[in-house]
């Protein structure tokens, strides 16, 4: 469903991305790890075409996403997309929030895209709050309406960018749980993580990069029993123990 | 001396000067809704990729900011009638002059509005499949306002003293009306100590009121 082909990506001289292939099967769930700066974000940013690439290639279904006659706009309404810092509209209220693109994209009706929203409010525990702004809100609630946010569009994938990343401590798994019940309900779900409780339950596949390269990639129960790379070894030896 | 003077000159003419001050607040409120309107294309071309439109807004910015604001006045008092052939009169072409000028200033403030909001929120609103300029329009231009009020008001209030200059063109707003009297009457100490006194409780006032809306601000 999501291919990337031999993708590599340069700043200026420095590359970030060296000859990447993965590949996503439908309802299938990929976690990527990896030490900071390895390009994890980088490499699912270039999936909704947030990040040009230099060369390679991108499907994503039967568009190809590193194509000028790409319609971008309407490539990424279909992929819901959830970042680190939440990146909720702080101008906006909660049910706004969810219902702005549904109108503006989607082309629904005001009530139409605002029951959407309340319905996906009810999902992720936060009906009572549609009047809030993100401001009011703790970051783990913010991120759990970013989720509501993304699935508004009614995705036929997820990407996460370190999605528990900038949480407190206490809050990671009111987020995790919502993440693992769309796991189970079937959606297609890249996820940029450390949380590896969250990869033992619910990843089909991890992958592992380093320095712009992918260094393993695996069905979860290769990746932490039986890791090929030694770069892998050493990774999994320094976050699994605690 | 202070009982030579004879205030009673500012009773009279109040009709004349309210006239004046009138046309005062038209010109700043047409010049502020132009300013901002032409500003903020101003500043969004020079965020765009396009190179063209940078290098455009750039030198039309750098060149009016580097002009004298009674410069700009007289040019349009006098070219626009020359372009098209007509005279158009000094409120009008004090209004052009005006826009054109604020929307230099206004498009440097807007510009630092539009940097202040981070970039991470045009990914978000384009991942949801918004298009650049429905980003701009719904996500980045409502937060890069507000955060940059209080400084788009203050300009306000520059410019509301600055509209005084169309004295040289002798269109006949609060400080012309207040020439007028005061040399018509030979009453030229009380006139400017009057016309002094209304600048100062107009702009004073505003300024108190922004300090107000920055205050709220920090709060919530």
């Amino acid at each position: 469903m999501i291919e990337l082909k031999n993708v590599s990506k340069w700043y200026g001289q420095f590359q970030v991305l060296d000859n990447c292939s993965v590949k996503i099967e439908k309802k299938d769930v990929m976690v990527i790890c990896g030490p900071s700066g390895s390009g994890k974000s980088t490499l699912i940013k270039c999936v909704n075409g947030l990040e040009d690439i230099q060369k390679g290639e991108i499907f994503v279904g039967e568009t190809k996403v590193n194509d000028n006659k790409t319609n971008l706009n309407e490539l990424r309404a279909k992929i819901g997309m959830v970042f680190q810092n939440f990146e909720l509209y702080p101008h906006m209220s909660v049910l706004q929030n969810i219902s702005l693109s549904q109108v503006k994209v989607l082309k629904r009706s005001q009530s139409e895209a605002d029951d959407r929203s309340m319905k996906l409010l009810e999902r992720v525990g936060l009906k009572d709050q549609f009047n809030k702004f993100p401001a009011q809100m703790s970051g783990g609630q913010q991120q759990r309406v970013a989720i509501a946010r993304a699935l508004a569009m009614d995705p036929i994938a997820m990407l996460f960018d370190e999605p528990t990343s900038a949480l407190d401590p206490e809050m990671i798994n009111e987020v995790l749980d919502v993440m693992v019940e769309l796991a189970q309900d079937g959606m297609t779900m890249a996820v940029v993580t450390h949380e590896m409780g969250f990869a033992k339950k619910v990843a089909d596949k991890i992958l592992f990069m380093d320095e712009g390269r992918i260094e393993e990639m695996a069905d979860k129960k290769n990746f932490f029993e039986n890791p090929k790379s030694d770069r892998t070894k050493l990774f999994l030896s320094k976050i699994l123990p605690h | 001396m202070i009982e030579n003077f004879d205030f009673g000159i500012v009773i009279g003419s109040l009709p004349f000067l309210l006239k004046g001050l009138k046309i005062s607040f038209y010109l700043t409120l047409l010049a502020l809704i132009g300013g901002i309107f032409f500003g903020t294309l101003l500043a969004l071309m020079r965020v765009s990729k396009f190179k063209t439109l940078q290098y455009f807004s750039m030198t039309y910015v750098n060149f009016l900011r580097s002009l004298p604001l009674i410069l700009v006045i007289f040019w349009f008092f006098f070219l626009i009638p020359v372009l098209i052939g007509r005279p158009i009169g000094g409120f009008y072409s004090a209004v052009i002059a005006f826009t054109m000028f604020e929307a230099a200033y206004y498009s440097e403030i807007i510009r630092a509005g539009l940097l202040s909001v981070s970039s991470n929120q045009i990914s978000a609103a384009r991942a949801t499949g918004l298009s650049y300029s429905q980003s701009m329009v719904h996500i980045i231009l409502p937060q890069a306002f507000r955060n940059m009020m209080p400084i788009l008001l203050t300009q306000a209030v520059i410019l509301f003293q600055d509209t005084s200059l169309v004295y040289v063109v002798s269109l006949r707003d609060f400080m012309t009306a207040s020439v007028i009297v005061a040399q018509s009457e030979s009453r030229l100490v009380e006139m400017y100590i009057f016309a002094a006194l209304v600048y100062f409780v107009i702009c004073f006032t505003f300024s108190f009121m922004i300090k107000k809306i920055q205050k709220r601000k920090l709060i919530t």
